[in-house]
């Protein structure tokens, strides 16, 4: 009996076998789709995110780094642009997450400057993280893995970091380097922006101040606010602005704007007069967070999490946004396609720039005296 | 059939049935929603709210934001005012003057509105950039000082306001223009009536009722616009529409913007109910 099972189970094998062979390379590839059809994984994963914010081929309109997923893991990806902006995003999801409806969304991508991720958390309309499938996660950057909000990464991971700082049109003013100058320099009156987002402005303002914006007070945040309040109503800030200076700004209607890292080094391509640096006194840093939102498929989410802590992955990514990168290992595979990009400092911060930038105290985010007073001066 | 036969006093209500119906549905049923939103108090730690009839909201709302109501209603009186000067004439020419043309003339004042009204304010932005034709010339004439600017004015925030509003001043003028018998003014004239008297006597008093359907149509849109000041100005020029908006979309502050929608809403009603009083409906 045992024999003539054996030698069934020999043919049998053998057929198998003479198949795959006479057709050649069906073997891997059978054994590739084997592997990866992970029976765990959902049909489809939404995901939100900001525009410009992940490599588009120019020519094709696709987006590489999705064409890819969704080949090599059979899951069909709905990429949406649709963030523009913390606040208003939040406000649009706020209601059916308080109700604990589905958002429609498998991935949400928001800044920690604003109060959201923390927020979100918290109330625990966001699903944890499948940690098993995110191998990867050893690539984070050491400095980004144990915000006070999620010290153990269980709900987040970070999407792209920027910086906060001043960036001016060469030739329309000299150098700006302080916001001493950006808020003082009657040069440059009504010619100047801030931005809308309160960490942004008020944290920059307290670095000129000399104070720490890690750890807000009501002396030194009634400090920055009343700076920025008397430069508004005396004409030198002309508006607070989303990444809505960048077009006025490359045009020169603006001359110097607070802005953010990544949008510069794309607007130099129709400008080549803008610059950007961080104020003498320190500028600030803040990082976009994955979350998974409530009822989103948190197993999918995680895998394709993993897949763009790649560095291979990563520096597709990178190439094309421009922004500060969170994932360890990028610049080498960035160097071998892309040296140029492998070498700029406002993707990949040295260790100086690194010491010149400031996180925004998350508590004071929360701070509802802080949150109307900042709202009356932009007037609504 | 029999039925409708028998009860003939049932049919205009029948007929009136699906408008009701519309209204209910999306209009009285919305507004007592909003209305009883805005009695809420929110808690600002997991953004519930909670029915406690919070009269407070209202008075918090004006003694917050009267500035930004005031300047709703004075940007949208002045620009209602400046489109009624700036679409007279030219309607005016196109009816009375236009002949065969009067359809291609026509086209023009609407052409521009087959573009989306964001793309069409956006367009401002650059023709009143800084650096932009309109603000050179201006500064060569002398009209602008050397750092003086247009964009993100109260100028051209009304400026903006009136082009985005005109043709709902323009139509209404026109087809009241348009219906006017030419052989009264001839009449008129016959009578020995100047052209300016002819004018005043005649023509004027037949436009009225477009003149009033036009203001109405442009004030009351431009009261609740907020595109405008955000786009062309700054918070200097922020509108009640501003904050309403940044109430519901960005600070998810539900109560105080139900109830500052309440507010525009009533003022409008009695500034229409006042403006009505004093041309007389019976004119619409």
């Amino acid at each position: 009996m045992t024999e003539t099972l054996t030698r069934e189970e020999a043919l049998r094998r053998l057929l198998v076998g003479g198949a795959a062979l006479t057709i050649p390379g069906l073997a891997p590839a059978l054994a590739k789709a084997m592997a990866e059809a992970d029976p765990n994984l959902g049909k489809t994963l939404t995901v939100s995110n900001w525009p410009l914010y992940i490599d588009v081929n120019e020519k094709t309109g696709k987006r590489p780094t999705i064409e890819l997923f969704q080949k090599r893991y059979g899951v069909k990806v709905k990429y949406l642009e649709d963030i523009n902006d913390n606040a208003t995003f939040f406000g649009k999801i706020q209601a059916q997450l308080r109700r604990g409806q589905s958002i429609g969304r498998d991935i949400i991508v928001m800044t920690d400057n604003s109060p959201y991720p923390a927020l979100i958390i918290a109330n625990r309309w966001c699903e944890k993280l499948v940690k098993s499938k995110i191998p990867n996660v050893k690539n984070l950057q050491p400095a980004l893995r144990s915000p006070g909000w999620d010290p153990k990464l269980e709900y987040h991971l970070p999407w792209q970091s920027g910086m906060t700082g001043i960036a001016y049109n060469a030739q329309k003013t000299k150098p700006i380097t302080s916001i001493d100058q950006l808020l003082g320099d009657t040069k440059l009156r009504g010619k100047v922006t801030m931005l809308t987002e309160m960490a942004d402005s008020i944290g920059s303002v307290m670095l000129a101040n000399g104070d720490n914006p890690a750890k807000v007070t009501d002396a030194t945040f009634n400090a920055a606010l009343k700076r920025i309040e008397k430069a508004f109503k005396g004409g030198q800030i002309r508006k607070f602005t989303g990444n809505d200076y960048a077009q006025p700004l490359s045009k020169g209607t603006y001359w110097a704007s607070l802005s953010w890292s990544g949008d510069i080094v794309q607007l130099q391509s129709s400008n080549p007069h803008l610059r950007w640096g961080i104020p003498k006194q320190g500028g600030m840093i803040w990082t976009d967070q994955m979350l998974i939102p409530a009822k989103g498929d948190a197993y999918t989410a995680s895998v394709f999490m993993n897949y763009v802590y790649d560095p291979a992955i990563q520096a597709k990514i990178e190439a094309y946004v421009n922004y500060v990168c969170p994932v360890l290992g990028t610049k080498q595979a960035l160097a071998k396609f892309d040296p140029a990009a492998a070498k700029n400092p406002l993707i990949f911060p040295t260790a100086a720039t690194l010491k010149q930038v400031n996180l925004f105290d998350s508590k004071a985010l929360f701070n509802a005296d802080y949150k109307e007073k900042w709202q009356r001066l932009l007037g609504a | 059939m029999m039925f409708l036969h028998r009860h003939r006093w049932l049919t205009p209500y029948l007929l009136l049935a699906p408008g009701l119906a519309f209204l209910a549905v999306f209009f009285l049923v919305p507004l007592g929603y909003l209305g009883k939103q805005s009695l809420e108090t929110q808690n600002p730690i997991d953004f519930s709210y909670r029915f406690n009839w919070a009269w407070h909201n209202y008075a918090d709302a004006v003694t917050t934001y009267h500035e930004q109501l005031l300047r709703s209603f004075a940007y949208a009186g002045i620009a209602t005012v400046l489109a009624l000067i700036v679409s007279y004439p030219l309607v005016y020419f196109i009816a009375f003057r236009g002949g065969r043309w009067k359809n291609v003339f026509l086209l023009f004042i609407i052409g521009p509105f087959f573009v989306t009204y964001l793309i069409r304010t956006l367009a401002w932005q650059n023709i009143l950039a800084d650096d932009g034709p309109v603000v050179g010339v201006f500064r060569d004439i002398g009209v602008l000082g050397e750092s003086g600017r247009l964009i993100d004015t109260s100028v051209s925030v009304v400026a903006g306001i009136t082009y985005n509003f005109l043709p709902f001043m323009a139509l209404p003028l026109y087809v009241a223009l348009e219906q006017i018998d030419p052989r009264l003014i001839e009449a008129a004239k016959d009578l020995y009536a100047s052209s300016a008297r002819a004018f005043l006597k005649v023509t004027l008093p037949l436009s009225l009722p477009g003149v009033v359907a036009g203001t109405l149509l442009t004030f009351i849109p431009a009261a609740g616009d907020f595109v405008n000041a955000q786009l062309l100005g700054t918070p200097r020029q922020y509108m009640i529409g501003n904050v309403i908006q940044s109430k519901f979309l960005e600070l998810t502050d539900y109560p105080a913007a139900a109830a500052l929608s309440f507010i525009l809403m009533a003022l409008i009603v009695v500034a229409v109910a006042a403006y009505a009083r004093t041309v007389g409906t019976e004119r619409l």
